[in-house]
C-alpha cells in the first residue's frame, strides 16, 4: 500500500520533471549576445539573430530550435572562412538558452526542484523502504515477470529515455537547459554559481547511486559483504568523484576526480589538462603524479592483492551507477559463448585505441607535430575516441543500455581500464572464486544474475575456480547460490583450481 | 563402433553421457520425452518463482550435444526388448493402451537414467484436476496452469519438495497451509533442534504449517476440479475440511519403472519376494535392483540415479538415495564402465545441502534424526534462532562421524578430509575457523561454538586460528 503510493509519487514527480522541460518562456536579448560571443563574432550573430531579438517565445522547442539553427548556421560559415577560434560550442548555446528563460520555473527553482527531485526521490524511498520489513535473503521473485526487467515495453521506454537524455546531455545540451536551472539551488550551495550540464548530470548520477545504494542494501541485507561494498560505493560517488573536486575549484586548485584512472579517464594526458596541472604548482605536479602512479603502480598491486573488484565494484563511478541503479537489469547479460568472444575482442580492441590515441597526443604534445609516424592524425584519433568511446560508447551504450543489454555493458565491452586490470587479473592475481567441492546442483541462478554475462555455473559443476579477466567481484553469484558453493577469496595465486579435476569431490571409485 | 543408448537426459544420464565422450570415441544417444535438452530439475522452482526462465536452467548451450556428438532423441520409450536389444517408441499422443509403435533404436550398451515420479498413496480424489506433484517439467507447466488465479493452497507431506513448493505458491501470494504428517517437520531425517528451527521459520514466512496433521480425503466439484481436502481426526485434532484451489502432494518419489513393470497378479496373502521381474526378465523391487558395479541382471543393461535400487549399497547408505549428488556421481561411475574399466559404485562421504526459505543447510557425514547409541552429539544455535551447528562424533575415540549446519556455509573439502581421516571433536572444534566458506565480512561464531563446547565439558580448547582478513590477503 505504502510502496504503491511511493511509486506514484515517483512516477509523479518524474512526469513534472520531465514537463519542465517546456515550462519556460524566452526571450533572446542583444545583452544576452554580448555576452556570449567573443566581440569578433557579435556582429554575425546579431545579423543572424535579428529577428528573434526581443522576441517572446512560450514554445521552448520553437525557441532553442530556431537559435540551434542560427548557430549552425553561423558555424558553417566559420568552418568555409577557417575561423576555428569563432566557432560556437554546446556550452554557449545552453548558456544563451539559460540566460534568454523567464517564467515560472526561473522564479520558483527551488520549489520545483523539492518537486520534482524531492518528490521522486521521497516516492522512491517510500517504495524501497518497506522492504526491509520483510525477512531478509534472496528475493528475486517475480523479475522475471516484470516488463521492466524483461526488455518488455516497460524495459525499452526506460532505455529510450535514458539513451535521449544521454544524446541531449553530449549533443544538445540545449534542449535540457531547464533541466540544469532545476539544480542551480544545489549548485549555488556547494560552489555558489549556476549549474553545468555536467554539474547536473553529477548531481543526478549521485542522487540516483545514493537512492539505488540504499535499494540495493535492503535487498542484499543479508550479506554484508554486499552491504560494506555498496557503502563504499556510495561514498566514492559522493564524496570523491561529485564534491571534492568542487572544493577543489572553489579554492581555486586544479579539480580531480581522485579515482578516475586512465585509460578510463581518457584525457587525462590531453593538452589543456597538462598545462593546466603543470601550471598549478605542487597541487598541480601532485595530480599528474598521483595520476600517473594509479595506473603504474595502484592498479597492479591492488589487484595482485584483491582483484580488480577493488576499483571496478568498490570504488569507480560507471561501476557504482550499475550496480545500483542498473542492479534490476544484471539478469539482461548475454551468457553465450559467442557474447565472450565478442567481448575479448571489442575491450581489447578498445584498450588498444586508448593506448594509441594517448602515445598520438603525448606525441603532439612534446614534439607540436600532429602526425605521429608521418601519418596518423593525432587531433582526429583524440576527437574520434572522444566521441565514439568517451560519449558513445560509455555513455549513451553504457548507461542507455541498461534495460536492454544489462547494467554493465560499457565496464564489460568497452572500458579500456576493466580490459588492463583485467589482464592482471587473470594472469597475476590472488583472487578468484572459489567452488565448494561437489555441493553444486547446476540450478543456474549465479550464471542468471551475473552482470558480467560470466556462465559461472559452467565452472561451479566442474569444481574449477572461476578466474575470468572480466569478474569484477560484486559477490551477487556467491550471494544468490542456494547451496553455498561461491565465495569470493584472495589466496595464493598458485592456489587457484584452473583446470577441472577428474571427477567431483564426494566420489570415492579407484581412479 | 558401439552405440550407447541412455534413457533420460537427468543429472544421471547426462552425466554419463559426457563422461563417456571424454574417455571414448563411441556414439551415444541420450532420449527424454520429457524436454529437448538437459535442464537443472532443483532449478524449477525459481522458474515458478520468476528468479529465471527455462533458458537459463540449462547448464550447456543448445550447441554443446553436437559439438560433443552426443545425439538427442526426444520421444519416450514404450518398452523395451533386452533380447533384439532394441528400444520402441510411444507414437506421439499415444495413450499407452493401444500397441501402436513409433518407431525403435538398436543399443549395443543401454543405461537407464529414468528418474523417479512423486508418491501417491491411493486417496480419494487423488487423480482430481488440480492435484500433483513436482518433479517433472510438464508438473512446472501444469502447476503454473491451474494456479493461476487461485486463493488457497494446501501441500501434503513435509520434505524438500513440499519446502520448495510451499515458498513457491507462497511467492504468487496464495495462502498455504501445509499438512505435515510428523509432529515436528521432517524429523525423520532431522534431530529435534534442526527440525524445530525449520518448523518455526516455515511459519514465520506466513505459511500455515499443520503439524501432527494426515491428509484424509480430497473433495472434488461437479467439474473434477479440487474444492477442498479432508484431514483425519486424530487425538492431537480433530478432521476439518480446509477449501483449496490445489493440492501438492509432496510425499516423497518413487523409483519411475512403470516402463519396465508387468501385471504381477494378486500378491495379498502372499509374502512379499525380494524381487520381481519386470519386462525381458529384469529384477525389479521398489527400484531397479543393480549390484554394486550398477548392473541389471541383464547383460549390457546399466541402471542410475534416482530410478536404482542397490542391492549391496555401500556401507552406510541406503539403497535407495535419490539425491542430485548420487545420481551425479553414478553418471560418473557407470562412464568408467562403459568404457571399458568396470569400476564400482563407491560415493565417498555422504554430503547434501537444501535451502530451506532463506535458511541454508549443508550436511557432511551422518546425522541421524535419532542418535545411536555409540555417537554423542554437540549442538549450538545462535541465538537468532536461524543459525545452527551440530557435529556428531564417536563415544568411544571422539572422531567426528557427521556435521549439520543452517546457516554457515561449510567447505566441503576439509569436512570430507576430517570426516574420513577420523578427526577428533576437539580438533575439529580448535580448527574449525578452516571450513568457513561465508562470504568475506560475515560474522564469525567459531568462538562463540567453541566456548559453548568448553563450558559443556570442562575443557579449555583455543581456536588454532581465525579467518582475519589481512592474515589472508598479505
Amino acid at each position: 500500500m505504502l510502496q504503491k503510493f511511493g511509486l506514484i509519487i515517483f512516477i509523479a514527480a518524474l512526469g513534472l520533471f520531465i514537463c519542465t522541460l517546456g515550462m519556460n518562456n524566452y526571450t533572446l536579448t542583444s545583452d544576452i549576445l554580448e555576452k556570449n560571443f567573443k566581440e569578433d563574432a557579435l556582429l554575425d550573430a546579431k545579423i543572424e539573430f535579428a529577428s528573434m531579438i526581443d522576441q517572446s517565445y512560450s514554445n521552448s522547442y520553437t525557441f532553442i530550435t530556431e537559435l540551434s539553427e542560427g548557430i549552425k548556421q553561423l558555424n558553417k560559415v566559420y568552418n568555409a572562412q577557417q575561423e576555428w577560434d569563432k566557432k560556437i560550442y554546446e556550452d554557449t548555446i545552453l548558456s544563451i538558452v539559460k540566460a534568454s528563460a523567464n517564467g515560472y520555473l526561473v522564479d520558483n527553482k527551488g520549489f520545483m526542484f523539492l518537486l520534482t527531485f524531492g518528490m521522486a526521490i521521497f516516492g522512491a524511498l517510500l517504495f524501497i523502504l518497506p522492504e526491509a520489513q520483510k525477512p531478509a535473503g534472496i528475493k528475486n521473485n517475480g523479475i522475471y515477470f516484470n516488463p521492466a526487467m524483461t526488455r518488455k515495453w516497460l524495459g525499452i521506454s526506460i532505455g529510450t529515455f535514458l539513451i535521449s537524455f544521454y544524446l541531449a546531455l553530449y549533443f544538445k545540451p540545449q534542449y535540457i537547459a531547464n533541466w540544469t536551472m532545476l539544480i542551480d539551488p544545489v549548485s549555488k550551495l556547494i560552489k555558489g554559481g549556476e549549474a553545468s550540464r555536467w554539474f547536473m548530470y553529477g548531481f543526478l548520477y549521485t542522487i540516483s547511486v545514493l537512492v539505488m545504494g540504499i535499494r540495493y542494501i535492503i535487498k542484499y541485507r543479508h550479506s554484508k559483504y554486499q552491504i560494506i561494498r555498496t557503502l563504499s560505493i556510495m561514498f566514492f560517488q559522493t564524496c570523491i568523484a561529485f564534491i571534492l573536486p568542487e572544493i577543489m575549484s572553489n579554492l581555486n586548485l586544479p579539480s580531480a576526480d581522485l579515482k578516475n584512472i586512465w585509460p578510463l579517464d581518457y584525457s587525462f594526458f590531453f593538452n589543456y589538462r597538462l598545462d593546466k596541472l603543470l601550471n598549478s604548482g605542487a597541487f598541480g605536479i601532485f595530480l599528474l603524479v598521483w595520476g600517473i602512479a594509479l595506473f603504474v603502480v595502484g592498479v597492479p598491486v591492488m589487484v595482485y592483492f584483491f582483484g580488480k573488484r577493488w576499483y571496478c565494484s568498490w570504488v569507480c563511478g560507471c561501476g557504482g551507477l550499475a550496480e545500483t541503479l542498473g542492479d534490476p537489469y544484471r539478469q539482461l547479460s548475454d551468457k553465450s559463448l559467442k557474447a565472450w568472444k565478442i567481448e575479448r575482442y571489442l575491450i581489447h580492441g578498445v584498450l588498444a585505441f586508448a593506448i594509441i590515441m594517448t602515445i598520438g597526443v603525448l606525441y603532439t604534445y612534446f614534439t607540436g607535430s600532429y602526425n605521429l609516424l608521418g601519418f596518423i592524425p593525432t587531433e582526429s584519433l583524440k576527437s574520434s575516441y572522444g566521441f565514439m568511446i568517451g560519449s558513445i560508447f560509455s555513455g549513451v551504450v553504457g548507461t542507455g543500455f541498461y534495460p536492454l543489454m544489462g547494467n554493465r555493458v560499457w565496464c564489460r565491452f568497452g572500458c579500456p581500464l576493466a580490459a588492463y586490470l583485467g589482464i592482471i587479473q587473470r594472469f597475476k592475481s590472488k583472487f578468484r572464486i572459489t567452488t565448494n567441492g561437489g555441493q553444486c546442483i547446476s540450478c543456474g541462478n549465479c550464471s542468471t544474475h551475473c552482470e558480467m554475462g560470466i556462465d559461472v555455473r559452467a565452472y561451479a559443476q566442474k569444481g574449477q575456480d572461476i578466474v575470468r579477466s572480466s569478474c569484477v567481484g560484486c559477490g551477487v553469484c556467491s550471494s544468490v547460490c542456494p547451496r553455498g558453493v561461491l565465495n569470493l577469496e584472495n589466496a595464493e595465486t598458485g592456489s587457484r583450481v584452473m583446470i577441472a579435476p577428474d571427477v567431483l569431490l564426494g566420489n570415492l571409485m579407484e581412479k | 563402433m558401439q552405440h550407447v543408448v541412455i534413457i533420460g537426459n537427468g543429472i544421471s544420464g547426462i552425466t554419463a553421457a559426457r563422461h563417456i565422450r571424454k574417455q571414448s570415441d563411441c556414439k551415444i544417444t541420450v532420449i527424454s520425452g520429457e524436454t529437448d535438452h538437459f535442464f537443472s530439475r532443483t532449478a524449477l522452482m525459481y522458474i515458478y518463482m520468476g528468479h529465471m526462465k527455462y533458458e537459463h536452467t540449462k547448464p550447456y548451450e543448445d550447441s554443446f550435444w553436437e559439438k560433443n556428438r552426443i545425439e538427442l532423441k526426444r520421444a519416450w520409450v514404450k518398452t523395451i526388448d533386452f533380447e533384439e536389444k532394441k528400444l520402441y517408441f510411444r507414437l506421439p499422443n499415444d495413450d499407452d493402451k493401444e500397441a501402436k509403435i513409433g518407431g525403435s533404436i538398436s543399443y549395443d550398451k543401454l543405461i537407464l537414467a529414468l528418474g523417479s515420479t512423486p508418491n501417491k498413496f491411493g486417496w480419494k480424489g487423488q487423480n482430481l484436476a488440480g492435484v500433483q506433484g513436482l518433479y517433472s517439467y510438464q508438473d512446472l507447466e501444469s502447476l503454473e496452469e491451474t494456479t493461476q488465479r487461485i486463493k488457497k493452497a494446501v501441500i501434503v507431506g513435509g520434505g524438500l519438495i513440499g519446502v520448495e513448493l510451499a515458498e513457491m505458491l507462497h511467492s504468487r501470494g496464495i495462502e498455504v497451509t501445509f499438512l505435515v504428517r510428523e509432529s515436528s517437520f521432517w524429523n525423520i531425517i532431522m534431530p529435534p533442534e534442526e527440525s524445530a528451527i525449520i518448523s518455526r521459520h516455515i511459519k514465520e514466512n506466513h505459511i500455515n504449517l499443520q503439524l501432527s496433521s494426515e491428509l484424509d480425503e480430497i473433495i472434488g466439484d461437479d467439474n473434477g476440479q479440487v474444492k477442498a481436502i479432508r484431514t483425519k481426526s486424530s487425538e492431537q485434532r480433530p478432521g476439518e475440511e480446509i477449501e483449496c484451489q490445489f493440492v501438492g502432494l509432496t510425499v516423497g518419489v518413487s523409483p519411475n519403472i512403470s516402463l519396465l513393470k508387468v501385471p504381477q497378479g494378486n500378491m495379498i496373502g502372499r509374502e512379499k519376494p525380494a524381487f520381481v521381474l519386470g519386462v525381458g526378465g529384469i529384477k525389479l523391487n521398489r527400484g531397479i535392483l543393480v549390484n554394486e558395479y550398477l548392473e541389471t541382471n541383464i547383460p549390457d543393461v546399466y541402471a542410475i540415479g534416482d530410478c536404482v535400487e542397490h542391492e549391496i549399497p555401500p556401507k552406510g547408505r541406503k539403497n535407495l538415495e535419490q539425491i542430485w549428488y548420487t545420481g551425479r556421481i553414478m553418471g560418473e561411475t557407470i562412464a568408467r564402465t562403459i568404457t571399458g574399466k568396470r569400476t564400482k559404485y563407491q560415493p565417498g562421504i555422504f554430503f547434501n545441502s537444501a535451502k530451506f526459505f532463506n535458511i541454508e543447510y549443508q550436511t557432511y557425514g551422518q546425522v541421524p534424526a535419532e542418535l545411536p547409541a555409540d555417537i554423542k552429539t554437540f549442538y549450538w544455535e545462535q541465538s537468532s534462532g536461524i543459525i545452527c551447528v551440530r557435529i556428531n562424533y564417536s563415544a568411544e575415540n571422539q572422531s567426528v562421524t557427521g556435521m549439520n549446519t543452517f546457516g554457515i556455509r561449510m567447505r566441503h573439502e576439509i569436512w570430507d578430509e576430517w570426516i574420513s581421516s577420523a578427526k577428533s571433536i576437539e580438533y575439529v572444534l580448535e580448527n574449525l575457523s578452516k571450513a568457513n566458506f561465508d562470504p568475506e565480512f560475515f560474522r564469525q561464531y567459531e568462538a562463540e561454538i567453541l566456548e559453548k563446547y568448553n563450558t559443556e565439558t570442562g575443557s579449555s580448547l583455543q581456536l588454532k586460528s581465525k579467518k582475519r582478513f589481512f592474515s589472508k590477503i598479505f
